[in-house]
């Protein structure tokens, strides 16, 4: 008994605080964004709180299951549980609902359920188990490709439902296999092409061409082993054709919503006449949440007193604009106390992954603590109009069952992980 | 070093997020401001606003209710747009047009599409309106003016302009506030205090209900009605007087300081700058520069204030004892300097005394009297200073300070004023002579004269003239209560008075008596210029007449100006007999004089300096003969009643 009772000291606690304090307050928020009328009943169902109310409470049993599975077990199982969690999203082109134009949930009766939520748990376990199989070096262009497939096939299955957000997600793996060894080369080229992408959007392809140029040139002249003069040339000959593919890439390929996603994100658009008319039509979404947080002030309006999202201005604001509510009903000092909640739990993850004994629990931590950071990144990002529209879910905050779980799943696997790296001890 | 990549990346983000909320909330933010709020809809409830009566309690001005009909232009739905626009007399290039504007300017937004309807046409349209979705008639109150007269007096509402929104931020756009007169002047008594209601409000523009239950809200305060000092029948007498001529017309109850009648020619219906029609009435006069209706000649018009001056001169030279009402002066038809002749003068016996040199209205007699004034001292600068400091006593040279938004200071020359002109210590009195009579340097309005003779009348002492006899609940300015006194003493105004009364016996105004009513007058005849095409040219002289009744304890004192009426007593004097007789006794004995004024215009004369043709002036004046209208005669007999 004395060790049964000394166990539960070994989950870390500091983490779960941390997870508490994020869903306890994302509800205050979710009933701030969704509740109608005066009267406010916790128990209504047909209400986005009534409902979350719920979520969290189904979450606590949801977490005493997986705490009290034997932590070899996700080990163990993780390629069946990454089969059938591929095969459940898959099954969405058959028995998939469709709303809001993506194909993602399967309808329960009342109930939907949003599988790829639970995927990224899934291809996180296999990823880490994959890569820290001893016959695996991920520094091997072979098992490097095999990797990238075990990522890809789920990326690629939302995509195909219509979620580009979640795809987006799942580049959360390059910090998982960059620090297990992945070559240095990809980093370089990702930073160079994302930079020479918005570089190439914003100024244009000769500027960009110009610049780069000269960054390859004064890099080519100051490096003391010089390689071929060849070498530097047909650098600048791929950066120019790549900054020349974007612009062709950004034309044609991309829909007429996404260019404007880009084109507002990047200031390009300067007619008054037509950014007055964005902000009626595309933009309006992320003009209202601007407002709302700006209007918050330092203090906030307090909770339940916003006067913008009780009038329901910021469309979706339960969901994926949740952030503006906190923005306008706690002001500067609630939104950035949840930024910081938000960091100090990302750190805490990775700190307890360095500490891991397994490569598998190490690699499995970093996966938990990169897809939460895109969401953070992504999503509060885009509320505040630092990065283009892109739909997906603020973790543990947002209004939403599957994303609720599928978080929680991701991040307790990782915490009875942690509790047996001492168990072992 | 792989391991901090990540860590990295995750405090750099944060980082760059709390910076990002820190320029939204902190740096860009303004305070939570409920009006600024767009998330919160503002909706003003108008209170009544207050009625003005007369002084005896006639209603002048009450409320009608007016509708409007408005429109949200997201709302409407297909319609019969023949059917609408006949209804309310437009084409469909208007209705376009209408719906077009109001929808670039806001889709969700109640806009209006037609407003003012008439009650008539409201009561066609209210019927048909349910087939029209996305229209409604909204109420709302406009002003009644039941009488046709006073427009300069009692003023107009319209609605406030971005300056006053900025200056005063209790007006929001659309609402309405007093422009003009009285509406002007006790705007803030009139249209009581608006509630307010908060709405919170969707983003679909709909409502949701109270904001916080209502606790911000506020119920409004209806106006206070007000009286106003005018005595309606004599008002509408003026201007019956004043029609087809251009003039002002101030009478003032000496004993209070109360503008009885303030008359301005010509004028317009009040009734015509309400509704609808107003703004096209109101550029019509606006741009209307040669009759001016809009221009209050009453109170704005600076003109040399002529005759009547001299009795001020006179008055000031018992009061510097450089002249005895028994002191003589002779005239050769005019004043004489050497063998230059300053000013003229018409034929009377000479030399004259005071109380002939007033009755007579002797230009040389006064010249004299203005020389000793400024020739007591050795500087004439500073006998300038103190004859000007005596006129200004009289509430002349400044605004007098009665409770209307309008007004102009006139004209009194002092010792600086000349040391200016032709430099100090180079002139001397005969530099500005003209004075003397009420030419030259000087300028008075009707009000300030009117003033002058109230002062006169009551020996020595003037209330500021004002137009707010009541208001409901309240007590008014204590500065019309107090009266203001002259420099010059009690026992100085008698002779005066006794020559102005003398005017009426044997003077000037003689053939003007009306029985029963002693009243002391002066004739006015002034000199005036305009500039036609940059030349400076002579017009007729404007026929002016200032006087009160009865000589002791005088009830009314009135000034009155007839533009290029030639000399006083043809039209101005005539008027002011008039008026005084239908004020004191409320019917009219001298029926020849109101039948010639009412068949008398001027129109002819005025038409002549815009003809193009030359013209000649005074003795070649046209006065033009137009039929008598029986019906605008007054009673010559007592009302049993009264």
């Amino acid at each position: 008994m004395v060790r049964e009772t000394h166990r539960y000291f070994k989950f870390d606690w500091i983490t779960i605080i941390l997870f508490l304090l994020l869903v306890g307050f994302g509800w205050l928020n979710i009933l701030s964004a969704s509740h109608t009328g005066e009267t406010i009943d916790y128990l209504d169902f047909n209400e986005p709180y009534g409902k979350q109310l719920m979520f969290v409470f189904l979450t606590f049993g949801l977490i005493i299951l997986i705490l009290s599975i034997d932590s070899k077990f996700y080990e163990r199982f993780s390629s069946i549980i990454y089969i059938i969690s591929m095969l459940s999203l898959v099954g969405l082109f058959v028995f998939g609902k469709n709303v809001n134009g993506a194909t993602s949930w399967y309808a329960f009766g009342g109930m939907t359920l949003q599988p790829s939520e639970f995927a990224k748990a899934a291809t996180a376990l296999a990823v880490a188990k994959y890569v820290s199989d001893l016959n695996t070096d991920i520094k091997k262009f072979k098992d490097q490709i095999q990797t990238f497939i075990l990522v890809v096939i789920p990326a690629i299955l939302v995509l195909l439902q219509n979620d580009a957000g979640s795809t987006i997600v799942y580049a959360a793996f390059f910090f998982v296999l960059y620090r297990e060894g992945l070559p240095k080369i990809y980093l370089v080229l990702g930073v160079v092409v994302v930079l020479l992408s918005v570089f190439s959007l914003k100024f244009g392809t000769i500027i960009t061409s110009v610049v780069a140029g000269l960054v390859i040139f004064i890099n080519h002249f100051f490096t003391k082993k010089r390689p071929h003069f060849f070498q530097p040339l047909l650098i600048l000959m791929a950066c120019i054709i790549l900054s020349s593919g974007i612009k062709f890439f950004y034309q044609s390929a991309l829909q007429p919503h996404q260019q404007d996603r880009i084109s507002l994100w990047l200031r390009l658009e300067k007619d008054p006449v037509k950014l007055e008319k964005m902000k009626k039509t595309f933009a309006y979404n992320l003009n209202e949440s601007e407002k709302a947080i700006s209007s918050g002030g330092v203090s906030g309006k307090g909770f339940l007193q916003g006067t913008r999202t009780t009038g329901k201005f910021v469309p979706e604001q339960h969901t994926d604009y949740i952030f503006s509510t906190v923005g306008e009903e706690w002001g500067f000092f609630g939104s950035a106390m949840v930024v910081i909640v938000f960091v100090l739990l990302l750190i805490r993850i990775l700190h307890l992954a360095e500490l891991q004994k397994s490569q598998f629990s190490r690699m499995y931590g970093y996966a938990v603590a990169s897809i939460i950071f895109m969401h953070f990144m992504i999503n509060i990002g885009m509320v505040m109009g630092l990065i283009p529209t892109i739909g997906i879910p603020l973790p543990l905050f947002s209004y939403g069952g599957s994303g609720l779980w599928g978080f929680t799943i991701l991040l307790f696997i990782f915490i009875k992980l942690d509790s047996n790296r001492i168990n072992e001890w | 070093m792989r391991k901090f990549l990540l860590f990295l990346s995750i405090i750099l983000v944060g980082f760059i997020f709390i910076l990002r909320l820190f320029y939204l909330q902190v740096y860009q933010s303004q305070d939570h401001d409920l009006f600024e709020d767009n998330a919160i809809r503002k909706v003003y409830d108008y209170p009544k606003r207050g009625f003005v009566y007369d002084r005896n309690g006639e209603l002048l001005v009450a409320n009608q209710p007016s509708y409007d009909v408005m429109f949200v232009p997201r709302e409407v739905k297909p319609l019969d747009t023949l059917e609408f626009c006949s209804l309310l007399n437009i084409n469909k290039e208007q209705f376009l047009e209408i719906y077009n504007k109001a929808y670039h300017y806001s889709p969700w937004l109640p806009s209006v599409f037609i407003p003012h309807l008439s009650k008539e046409d409201y009561a066609v349209l209210q019927e048909k309106m349910r087939k029209f979705e996305g229209f409604y008639i909204q109420k709302r109150s406009l002003r009644l003016y039941q009488t046709s007269i006073g427009a300069n007096v009692l003023g107009d509402i319209g609605e406030v302009n971005n300056a006053i929104i900025e200056k005063q931020p209790y007006y929001k756009m659309g609402d309405l506030i007093g422009k003009q007169g009285v509406e002007a002047s006790y705007e803030d008594i009139l249209r009581g205090v608006k509630g307010i209601k908060f709405i919170q409000k969707d983003r679909f523009n709909r409502d949701l209900g109270p904001y916080k239950n209502g606790i911000y809200d506020t119920l409004p305060q209806p106006g206070k009605d007000i009286t106003i000092t005018i005595d309606a029948k004599l008002q509408e007498y003026g201007e019956l007087l004043m029609k087809n001529k251009r003039g002002g017309i101030i009478a003032i109850e000496p004993s209070s300081g109360e503008i009885l009648a303030m008359i301005s020619a010509p004028s317009y219906n009040p009734n015509l700058l309400v509704g609808r029609n107003r703004s096209r009435n109101y550029s019509k006069m606006h741009y209307d520069t040669i009759s001016k209706p809009l221009y209050d000649r009453s109170l704005l018009a600076q003109y040399p204030p002529g005759s009547p001056f001299k009795v001020l001169n006179a008055l000031i030279g018992l009061q510097e004892k450089v002249v005895t009402t028994d002191d003589r002066f002779g005239c050769r038809m005019g004043y004489y300097l050497g063998s230059r002749r300053l000013t003229g003068c018409h034929s009377h016996y000479a030399p004259l005394s005071m109380n002939d040199g007033i009755a007579q209205s002797c230009n040389s007699y006064f010249a004299n009297v203005y020389r000793r004034i400024i020739d007591k001292y050795d500087d004439p600068a500073e006998g300038m200073n103190v004859w000007s400091n005596h006129i200004k006593s009289f509430g002349l040279g400044n605004y007098l300070g009665y409770d209307l938004k309008i007004g102009s200071k006139g004209r009194i020359p002092d010792g600086n004023f000349y040391d200016k002109w032709y430099g100090k210590g180079r002139w001397v009195s005969t530099y500005n002579i003209s004075n003397a009579i009420g030419q030259g340097e000087v300028e008075a309005t009707p009000i300030q004269l009117a003033n002058m003779a109230a002062a006169i009348g009551n020996r020595g002492y003037y209330y500021t003239p004002h137009i707010i006899k009541q208001i409901e609940g309240e007590t008014i300015d204590i500065n019309y209560t107090t009266p203001k006194h002259t420099t010059i003493d009690k026992e100085n105004f008698e002779p005066v008075v006794h020559g102005m009364f003398d005017v009426y016996n044997k003077g000037t105004a003689a053939s003007l008596q009306v029985p029963d009513i002693e009243i002391c007058g002066k004739t006015g005849t002034a000199e005036n210029f305009i500039k036609i095409n940059g030349v400076k040219t002579q017009l007729t002289d404007h026929s002016i007449f200032v006087a009160f009744a009865p000589k002791d304890n005088p009830k009314i004192a009135i000034a009155i100006f007839v533009e290029n009426g030639y000399w006083g007593s043809r039209f101005a004097g005539k008027i002011a007999s008039l008026m005084i007789e239908k004020y004191l006794k409320g019917y009219i004995t001298r029926t020849d004089l109101e039948d010639w004024i009412l068949t008398h215009s001027l129109e002819d004369e005025y038409e002549k300096p815009y003809s193009g043709h030359s013209f000649g002036i005074n003795k070649e004046s046209t006065l033009q003969v137009i039929p008598l209208d029986e019906s605008l005669r007054s009673k010559k007999e007592p009302n049993i009643k009264e």
